[in-house]
């Protein structure tokens, strides 16, 4: 499917779509005017969608420099009208907390949508938060849509119920449901909010002042506080009839009730359906605010209930709670009681086990007979992690900083290395081995400021270009005004590499395409006051080796810029290969050992260069003692 | 109802085209008026890990398939099929490339396995295996990169495959780049009379 059926796409049109694709035609069919967005897997496909269509689809959309300018780019668009959107990884929204639980006070006049997404199991981010909690924290309307027709659907939804209540609204999946692929029928595309001014391609709002309303001061905070329970309470009652709240009956007269929502609910009905339970499922698509009305209704004549939830046991308590409040006697199983576990997403197996475990219905232990040359093949598997790419300038950078700490005579054991969070984490393995600590984007620089006053070891930080931008910038400015000594190394390959290649400040573009103000690193950096500020090639090895050198022989802050594109952009001229020279080749292995170049392997006892994967780098003939590789002209 | 059903699991490494070869095989699907859903994993996908796809036809609601119910594994690396066995059963039609992608390695990890071995493992231990020489054939066609489409025939040709050929070949249409159509076209053509 071409991007533009999700603009062109007529109601009644079906297409085969991501979760996150479904996401974009939900917000167009709302008539939405500006989206704004740091990329995060797995949201990242929406805003590279939105990216390429914004102008044909006539919305404004950003790039923004973190999610929390994100947030206040859509919050103030929002309560000047307009229907806007910003989606986000579920750790994004701990970035855009500050600003997200006050827009709840402060509201909005045009629909405001926050779409986020969370990853159980952990498949590329740093932890397993549930974003259920944030409704409960921030007191918002979260829908939960569980395969790309819903999620389509429960944006638009979600722009109704937003502007209907005048608080944003929050769309939570997950990344099986992000990154789920099924069929979605197209609706019709509303008209926008706002109006249409020469020189913009996307209609603009008008924001009507009213201090009382939108400066959340003590005088004016708790009348907000007051008027957002209000327009909750009010939804709450409304949910306990909503139609996108369901009753699926397994089978007639069911005496067992299965709670759940999101992604779990599709393993739930999987299973019921599959091993013929004795079942009725309620799926709630509005998890909050919660209504307790509905939970009853649905619970009180059953023998015992099951709630099916991923990540945190949220729907559980409420159940429980349920139950308290009505003098019930219905036992209640989840991950409280250790029927489902506690950690990781579900899948049909997972959810089998939880139900067997108090039905016992069925013997789940399925076991296949293998032949022990195929066991001993399973049990020697040699993994395939994610690795640098061939030709990525981290490598050699990593490689150039252990180089000049040998040649420096500083022990690694005495050196922390603080990274972030970006490609250049996969410095984390071997033999690698220079990812010491990681909290979140940015934390590189604030963690060397902490180790460096904290412990007596040297410290040197890793940060890539994007995420520097996103949040490297101020605890810079912390490192220096605070007199701490260490190296803030910014990997600076000119894009933002790991979600798929966004740009981001220090690129001459924006996210529609357009030419853009190049920000630069080197010069926000001097202006901190930093004492040594380079700029390297990190394929130059002794330019790098030396300066970083240097910059251990500094005090105070060091901040080295290593710049160079990013192999995977489109567009960068690829160096021609090398070949491996068997009359000089040693067989030491120093290639394989030190690089872990995926275009470098050892076959039958040789080095063999991969030409196809190569790409020129040529940090490998830099490195080699014997002179065996040689570029191919 | 969960009925006529059939998975699909494809694995390989980042950059074979795995996701776009599932999203053919599912855009065919919805075409011929089955229900499909289909699980993928982005992110990582591009820095040389393992990739896999999962395809359900039928009235499903979730798109993982369960351990040992996998109708068909479509390998695109003979090292991710046996990474993939536990979505297998005896039954299990396995069509895989047998040409080897060997992962960086340093001293002390495992090493990559003779891939006749692992061929012929695999036949003592399931009963409709078919190894397709898909690098080769994809070269022939006239680009590595046709790769996909090689296999995508392979899996076609098999018998209980759930969706019409001429259907793959609109969605393939659909979903790549027109300049290439008639490579590609070979490419499934290689791929399909291999098994057949």
């Amino acid at each position: 499917m071409a991007y533009n059926q999700l603009v062109n796409g007529k109601k009644g049109d079906k297409h085969f779509l991501l979760g996150n694709e479904a996401a974009v035609r939900g917000a167009i069919e709302a008539g939405l005017s500006v989206a704004a967005t740091y990329p995060g897997t797995p949201s990242s496909e929406i805003g590279n969608i939105l990216s390429f269509i914004a102008k044909d689809a006539e919305i404004y959309f950003e790039f923004s420099t973190n999610e929390k300018v994100a947030m206040e780019v859509v919050a103030t668009s929002a309560v000047s009208g307009l229907r806007s959107f910003t989606f986000m990884k579920h750790v994004g929204l701990n970035v855009a907390s500050d600003s997200f639980v006050t827009t709840a006070y402060s509201g909005v006049k045009g629909g405001m949508v926050v779409l986020v997404a969370d990853d159980p199991s952990v498949f590329s981010s740093q932890n397993e938060q549930d974003t259920r909690n944030y409704a409960r924290l921030a007191n918002m309307p979260l829908l939960e849509p569980s395969n790309p027709q819903e999620v389509k659907d429960m944006v638009v939804y979600g722009f109704e119920l937003s502007e209907e209540l005048e608080i944003p609204v929050i769309v939570r999946t997950t990344t099986r449901v992000s990154h789920m692929r099924g069929i979605v029928e197209f609706g019709d595309i509303k008209p926008q909010n706002g109006k249409n001014i020469e020189g913009k391609h996307y209609n603009v709002g008008h924001f009507i002042k009213n201090p009382n309303a939108y400066v959340p001061v003590p005088a004016n905070s708790v009348g907000m506080h007051k008027r957002l329970t209000e327009k909750i309470e009010k939804l709450q009652k409304k949910n306990s009839s909503l139609p996108i709240n369901q009753v699926v009956e397994i089978k007639e007269n069911a005496k067992i009730g299965v709670i759940s929502s999101s992604s779990a609910y599709n393993y739930a009905y999987d299973v019921a359906v599959l091993d013929n339970l004795d079942m009725k499922i309620l799926k709630l698509t509005l998890s909050y605010p919660t209504s307790y009305d509905l939970i009853y209704d649905f619970i009180k004549d059953l023998d015992m209930v099951f709630v099916v939830e991923e990540v945190d046991p949220i729907c559980e308590r409420e159940v429980l709670m349920t139950v308290g409040m009505n003098g019930l006697n219905i036992p209640v199983h989840g991950k409280i009681d250790k029927t489902f576990p506690m950690v990781e997403e579900f899948n049909c197996d997972i959810v089998r086990e939880g139900f067997n475990k108090i039905l016992n219905y069925t013997d789940t232990n399925i076991s296949f007979d293998l032949s022990s040359s195929l066991e001993k093949i399973i049990d020697n598997l040699p993994t395939r992690a994610p690795t640098l790419c061939a030709g990525c300038s981290h490598r050699a950078t990593y490689y150039g900083v252990k180089q000049a700490l040998k040649e420096a005579y500083i022990n690694e054991d005495n050196v922390i290395f603080a990274s972030d969070i970006g490609c250049y984490t996969l410095g984390l393995n071997s033999p690698y081995n220079i990812v010491d600590y990681l909290l979140s984007m940015g934390s590189s620089v604030g963690d060397g400021c902490g180790f460096a006053m904290a412990t007596d070891q040297r410290v040197i930080s890793f940060i890539g270009d994007s995420t520097f931008f996103h949040s490297g910038v101020s605890p810079l400015i912390n490192a220096v005004h605070n007199k701490q000594n260490f190296i803030v190394t910014v990997l600076d390959n000119r894009i933002t590499a790991m979600t798929g290649g966004q740009p981001n400040p220090g690129m001459p573009v924006d996210g529609m395409g357009d030419e853009a103000p190049e920000i630069s690193i080197r010069e926000l950096a001097l202006a901190t006051g930093a004492s040594f500020v380079r700029v390297i090639n990190p394929l130059n090895l002794k330019q790098t080796v030396d300066t970083y050198k240097k910059a251990l022989e500094n005090e105070g802050v060091s901040v080295i810029i290593a710049k160079s594109p990013c192999t995977l952009i489109k567009g960068v001229n690829k160096k021609p290969p090398v070949k491996v020279n068997y009359d000089k080749c040693n067989k030491c292995d120093s290639c394989i050992n030190n690089l872990a170049c995926p275009a470098i392997s050892k076959i039958e006892g040789k080095i063999v260069v991969d030409t196809s994967m190569c790409n020129g780098c040529s940090i490998c003939s830099q490195i080699c003692n014997y002179d065996a590789f040689e570029i191919i002209n | 109802m969960v009925k006529d059903n059939y998975s699909i699991y494809i694995c390989g490494v980042g950059g074979q085209g795995i996701i776009k070869t599932s999203t053919i095989i599912g855009e065919a699907g919805m075409d011929e008026g089955l229900n499909v859903v289909m699980s993928e994993i982005h992110g990582m996908s591009q820095r040389g890990g393992s990739v896999s796809t999962e395809i359900k036809i039928g009235e499903y609601k979730s798109s993982i398939i369960e351990d040992h119910t996998s109708n068909m594994i479509l390998g695109f690396e003979p090292l991710e099929v046996v990474r993939g066995l536990s979505k297998a059963n005896k039954d299990t039609s396995l069509v895989f490339n047998t040409y080897p992608i060997v992962p960086a390695q340093i001293t002390g990890t495992n090493s990559y396995p003779n891939v006749d071995s692992i061929v012929s493992s695999l036949k003592d231990n399931y009963n409709k295996v078919y190894p397709v020489e898909g690098s080769k054939y994809a070269e022939e066609a006239g680009n590595i990169l046709s790769l996909n489409m090689v296999l995508l025939g392979s899996a076609v040709a098999v018998n209980s495959f759930p969706i019409e050929k001429e259907n793959i070949i609109k969605a393939m249409k659909n979903n790549l780049n027109e300049k290439f159509h008639k490579m590609n076209l070979k490419a499934f053509e290689y791929g399909y009379n291999a098994i057949k």
